[in-house]
């Protein structure tokens, strides 16, 4: 009797607490939402309605920054159509060069833990040391992708030396990195249940039919999933543009980060660079939430 | 009878030739994949003559292993490694000690509004970084802490970045709340109970968020570009960059040094895959 007196007092005299030290441990966190994220999106806005530079006072200029990229910016243009473009190549590319791999994967064959080391080990590699390898393998005379690809037939091509070619080539280079999208879908593709296959088989479906029917759809949030955060990824490529290309040639590689990395930390041009930090804010969450918006009518959740 | 056994090999049959293809096709990947290494380390082991000689050849010949002693001397390697753990080593340890406090906090702990709070929280993860990144430096320069390893290190002692927060409170989440219960009917208090039961419970999650921000400070590339402008501090991936700029053409010793920056990370990923799995597998079990 006096143990259960116990036991249940302490019990409640946990819950007291309990509120108290909750809000405790998640401070330091909260905290940091607030230093490192809220009050810098707050701040970015302000510089953006200013003139700031690193050694002058700051002046408040209004709109006159966005008036003036959305109207005379010939690089913001450039920049922006730069991105698109590599964002429309590279993301489709990438979620079905992963979603294949993952299906390969998923099958029931030996050495698999070997082959799925070996698509993710790309991943593993630093972009920076990823970037170097790359502008080797990219070099229009001794490179490996022209060593192969001319005795073959194929045409000399410059990669990233060649205004046409340069985002092809970062495209291509992208679809090296895979290995954790690839993780995610296979996971989603050994979360479909066994029996929806055998149904299939008793219809008698072949394996397209799987797959149209039974794959596809079930993966789809993880399809979402994988797509939202690749564009969100792919809108802000930096480190390739910059170590690789610094933007040329011909500004043809000026990704968007780039430009805005060139206009803050070259010219320090910080109120200008703010704002195009902001209106590419505003494109990333118009895109996310055009996605999501568009997701009930492909994305199949399991129990709705 | 016979008709049946017919279709069954069929069937067999069939499934063979199926799994023979799918091999084809993961061996095919594979080369694809390991062939930017294979030339990276066989760029790396050559003169600069042979580098030169069309068509390739695949093999050193000679073994230049001088490119490497070359490579980690013409650029202060030792120190930008030694700068580079400076940075890390206590991120990480950031991270994990209050990463692993905040996702306590939201899983284990009852409050009001706790899980609407760690919902806003977890929105950051779709801000896009370019937003935050020139008021937090005007920010650092208004303090007068640029050119040093503050900005870089001081943000992860306030839970790391989210997604870590995430992953641990993910997996805390799995953990049997009679534990908790147990302990505290024999006295002990909230931080007693993430330090003696939860933690030693949770090890795969810690060390996968330890890996993971680990790694990232390995990679980095922006932030030091930022904040660190004397080459007395720079990090191992500056330092590669700048020898890329300065090295132009000299490509075994590129190709020396960016080996020995990949190297350490794939000896941890062979190691320690399983926690790179665990960890991304946990991601997208939201979607």
């Amino acid at each position: 009797m006096t143990r259960t007196g116990g036991r249940t007092a302490r019990l409640s005299h946990h819950r007291r607490r309990e509120v108290f030290w909750g809000m405790a441990c998640a401070a330091p966190a909260v905290l940091g939402f607030l230093l490192w994220q809220v009050g810098p999106i707050i701040g970015s806005l302000y510089v953006a309605l200013t003139d700031w530079r690193i050694a002058a006072r700051p002046n408040w200029i209004g709109l006159d920054n966005f008036q003036q990229i959305l109207t005379g910016d010939r690089l913001f243009r450039k920049s922006l159509a730069v991105t698109a473009y590599y964002a429309l190549g590279s993301v489709p590319l990438r979620l079905l060069a992963a979603f294949a791999l993952a299906v390969l994967l998923n099958q029931k064959i030996r050495g698999l833990p070997i082959f799925r080391t070996i698509f993710y080990l790309p991943s593993i590699v630093p972009l920076i040391a990823s970037s170097v390898l790359w502008i080797w393998l990219f070099n229009p005379d001794f490179g490996l992708l022209n060593s192969i690809l001319v005795p073959l037939g194929f045409p000399r091509s410059q990669w990233i030396y060649g205004s046409s070619s340069v985002i092809p080539a970062l495209i291509l280079m992208s679809l090296w990195d895979v290995g954790p999208m690839m993780i995610i879908f296979l996971a989603g593709l050994q979360g479909v249940p066994r029996q929806f296959y055998e149904a299939v088989e008793i219809d008698g479906g072949n394996p397209w039919h799987k797959m149209r029917h039974v794959t596809i759809p079930m993966v789809t949030p993880t399809i979402l999933f994988n797509l939202i955060l690749s564009v969100i990824g792919t809108m802000q490529t930096f480190v390739q543009a910059y170590v690789m290309t610094e933007g040329g040639p011909d500004n043809a590689s000026l990704l968007y980060v780039l430009y805005l990395y060139n206009k803050a930390f070259e010219q320090s041009q910080m109120g200008y660079a703010s704002a195009l930090a902001w209106i590419l804010f505003l494109i990333i969450a118009g895109l996310s939430v055009l996605l999501f918006r568009t997701s009930s009518r492909w994305v199949y959740y399991a129990g709705r | 009878m016979s008709a049946r056994a017919a279709s069954t090999l069929g069937r067999t049959g069939r499934a063979r030739l199926s799994a023979l293809g799918v091999y084809l096709l993961l061996l095919g990947g594979s080369v694809v994949m390991l062939i930017p290494l294979v030339w990276l380390v066989r760029s790396s082991f050559m003169g600069l003559g042979q580098i030169f000689i069309f068509p390739p050849e695949w093999l050193p010949d000679p073994w230049r292993w001088d490119n490497y002693p070359k490579a980690l001397t013409t650029i202060p390697f030792a120190r930008y490694f030694a700068n580079t753990l400076l940075i890390l080593v206590p991120t990480v340890v950031g991270t994990l000690l209050t990463a692993s406090l905040a996702a306590f906090g939201f899983s284990r702990l009852q409050w009001p509004g706790r899980d609407w709070v760690f919902g806003v929280l977890l929105s950051s993860l779709m801000l896009p970084y370019a937003v935050t990144l020139i008021p937090t430096f005007l920010l650092w320069a208004r303090i007068g802490l640029v050119n040093t390893y503050w900005p870089l290190v001081l943000p992860d002692w306030f839970g790391g970045t989210i997604f870590y927060v995430f992953l641990l409170r993910q997996f805390f989440l799995t953990l049997p709340r009679e534990l908790d219960e147990a302990a505290i009917i024999d006295g002990a208090n909230p931080l007693q109970v993430l330090r003696h039961v939860v933690v030693p419970l949770s090890r795969p999650a810690l060390i996968t968020v330890g890996i993971f921000s680990a790694l990232f400070e390995w990679n980095d590339f922006l932030g030091p570009l930022i904040y660190l402008n004397d080459s007395r501090q720079f990090t191992l991936a500056l330092g590669l960059a700048e020898f890329t700029g300065l090295y132009t053409s000299q490509w075994h010793l590129l190709m020396a040094a960016a080996t020995v920056v990949i190297a350490p990370v794939l000896v941890l990923f062979l190691f320690a895959q399983r926690y790179f799995i665990e960890g991304i597998t946990l991601t997208g079990i939201k979607a």
